[in-house]
């Protein structure tokens, strides 16, 4: 393979360094020249490491925000304005902070598509995809927890309502509940913990995307294709290769978030947040931050209280078993003529999932809300399974380079 | 190693067998007990504890006026019920209930309902003399309650609970 580092690794002073820590041919072999990637990743394989970038845009965001905020009830809703108004480039920062993790999600969302269009969870990346689903977990306890600090009515009644989904367990509920609120009702030592985990968390996340990336390198990249490498003729060094390609999709991301930064920040957000926090008066119409309307419509479709908390923690622990629920052998869905389409009928399903979960309960909404619950269950449960079973894939290629060199 | 071969599959347990399990055991107990203070500091301090009762005064609420009070965070709902009001409560003693409890049993004077302000599902504060029923309802998820506060329609479970409350004389309670 070629080396396209010899002669950075030729100075001596990385000569010196490497020889007491080897730091640079291990960073060489995660993300350099001596990590072998298949050929043929499309742009669709872009989104993992953009979900990485978004994990430093706030953490690196978040520390400095961390230097102006105070977390009290009496000042946490004043210390945010004070951000925004005579911290100099507060309003930046934090606008970049609450963007970013809309962009966050919308990378891993895509990212987790990718890979069930491309069957990315099947043996032997199980665990890959189980380290994955555990981040996506981490990231919206901290974006839950996040979205409680500026202490403004969504804030306190989304905490109020997420707190009291753990009352629904038998016996121990009411007890739990206490526990996590360390009162009577979200209040000033909840705030205190919530940052305290908030600030937490994203490192946790660091050391699980760590592991992600270990296992990663395991087996290597999944493919368009999804057939294993057959040799070096398949594969290309990640460096210069996929660095330069991730980098163009980074600017391009860049765009589309300076985008909703700079001419729409309030966009994703809910105007009721700057009003603080009142726990007399409860917002006439609740709803979550638009990446949890997929759950937030599945708990409010069932009408029975512990059924729609089961349901909806359901809908994310089914994935754990998703590389036995799907048992087809072909991973990609370019070879899979009947997936192809449930795939797409999948997306829809948790689209219509995000529009019911952001209209009031009642009327059509809701009756699109349960079709849409059933339908995303029926994926999993009956579609999958026998899907893998009756379908009739189309022949796969001998290997990634073939079908290029006999052209 | 010259030192385990007595211990073969279907030998008895030797002496350092018991030692390695007793001292395990020892050390998974006491790693536990120390877990004990990171779980409970969560819990509500002694101060929050502390806070837990207070006095409204009822002399100024008129026969259908509502006051909301905070106690321990929470509003708590005072309502001067009208005749209307009682009556339809106690004529829905034997109406289907998802929660059956009689309206007699949920105030100790008929023209005053001291319940909590917090919705049985998830939490939120409902609305007064809205819904179905003429009592409560809950905008967040859609459940109604009656003039009891029982729970009628939607998806909580229960009923607006009551909490403790005591009559100091006839125009002052004291709640908790």
């Amino acid at each position: 393979m070629a080396d396209n580092n010899s002669g950075f690794f030729a100075n001596p002073l990385v000569k010196w360094i490497e020889y007491r820590l080897p730091v640079f041919s291990t960073l060489d072999h995660m993300v350099g020249s001596q990590y072998p990637t298949p050929k043929n990743l499309s742009y669709w394989w872009n989104f993992g490491s953009l979900a990485g970038l978004c994990l430093v845009i706030q953490i690196l965001t978040g520390i400095v925000l961390v230097m102006h905020y105070t977390p009290h009830t009496a000042m946490a809703f004043d210390s945010v304005e004070h951000i925004m108004r005579d911290v100099n480039y507060g309003w930046l920062l934090r606008y970049m902070h609450a963007n970013g993790a809309s962009m966050f999600f919308i990378a891993v969302y895509i990212h987790i598509f990718r890979g069930m269009y491309y069957g990315s969870y099947k043996a032997p990346r199980e665990i890959l995809w189980w380290l994955g689903l555990i981040i996506f977990l981490l990231m919206m306890a901290t974006a839950f927890m996040g979205y409680v600090l500026p202490w403004g009515q969504m804030s306190f009644w989304g905490a109020t309502v997420i707190t009291n989904l753990f009352s629904a367990i038998p016996l121990v509920g009411e007890p739990i509940v206490t526990w996590l609120w360390g009162g009577f009702a979200v209040d000033n030592p909840t705030l205190n913990r919530f940052f305290s985990l908030h600030y937490l968390l994203p490192f946790v996340i660091v050391g699980i995307v760590i592991l992600h990336v270990l296992a990663l390198h395991q087996h290597g990249s999944n493919n368009p294709l999804g057939i294993d490498t057959k040799g070096p003729q398949d594969r290309i060094p990640f460096h210069p290769y996929y660095t330069i390609k991730d980098a163009f999709g980074v600017g391009v991301f860049l765009i589309f978030f300076s985008f909703f930064l700079f001419y729409a920040p309030n966009y994703l957000g809910h105007p009721d947040n700057y009003i603080p926090a009142n726990p007399l008066v409860t917002p006439e119409h609740i709803v979550p931050e638009w990446y949890f309307l997929p759950f937030y419509a599945i708990l409010r479709s069932v009408p029975d209280k512990l059924g729609g908390v089961l349901l909806m923690f359901g809908a994310i622990l089914i994935l754990f078993v998703l590389p036995w629920l799907d048992t087809s052998k072909v991973r990609s869905a370019k070879f899979r003529p009947i997936y192809k389409q449930l795939f797409w009928v999948f997306l829809i399903a948790c689209i219509g999932l995000t529009y019911a979960g952001g209209q009031p309960p009642e009327g059509l909404a809701l009756v699109i809300g349960r079709a849409c619950t059933i339908y995303y269950f029926a994926h999993f449960i009956i579609l999958l399974p026998l899907v893998g079973w009756f379908e009739k894939p189309l022949k796969l290629p001998a290997s990634i380079s073939e079908p290029v060199l006999k052209a | 190693m010259a030192g385990t071969a007595t211990q073969k599959a279907g030998t008895e347990p030797t002496r350092r067998d018991f030692i390695v399990v007793a001292a395990g055991a020892f050390g998974a107990v006491g790693a536990a007990a120390a877990v004990w203070p990171f779980i409970h500091q969560m819990n509500p301090s002694a101060d929050v504890l502390a806070l837990s009762s207070t006095e409204v005064d009822l002399s100024q609420i008129a026969a259908g006026q509502s006051v909301t009070i905070l106690w321990r965070g929470k509003p708590v709902f005072v309502r001067h019920r009208t005749e209307a009001e009682i009556e339809l409560a106690r004529k829905d003693d034997t109406a289907a209930l998802p929660d059956p409890q009689k309206d007699a049993d949920r105030v100790k004077k008929p023209e005053w309902l001291v319940m909590m302000g917090v919705c049985t599902h998830l939490g939120c504060v409902p609305l007064g003399q809205k819904g179905d029923f003429g009592g409560w309802f809950c905008p967040c998820h859609g459940s109604h309650y009656d003039t009891s506060g029982r729970i009628r329609k939607g998806p909580a479970p229960l009923n607006l609970p009551v909490p403790d409350y005591a009559f100091l004389n006839d125009t002052r309670i004291r709640i908790g």
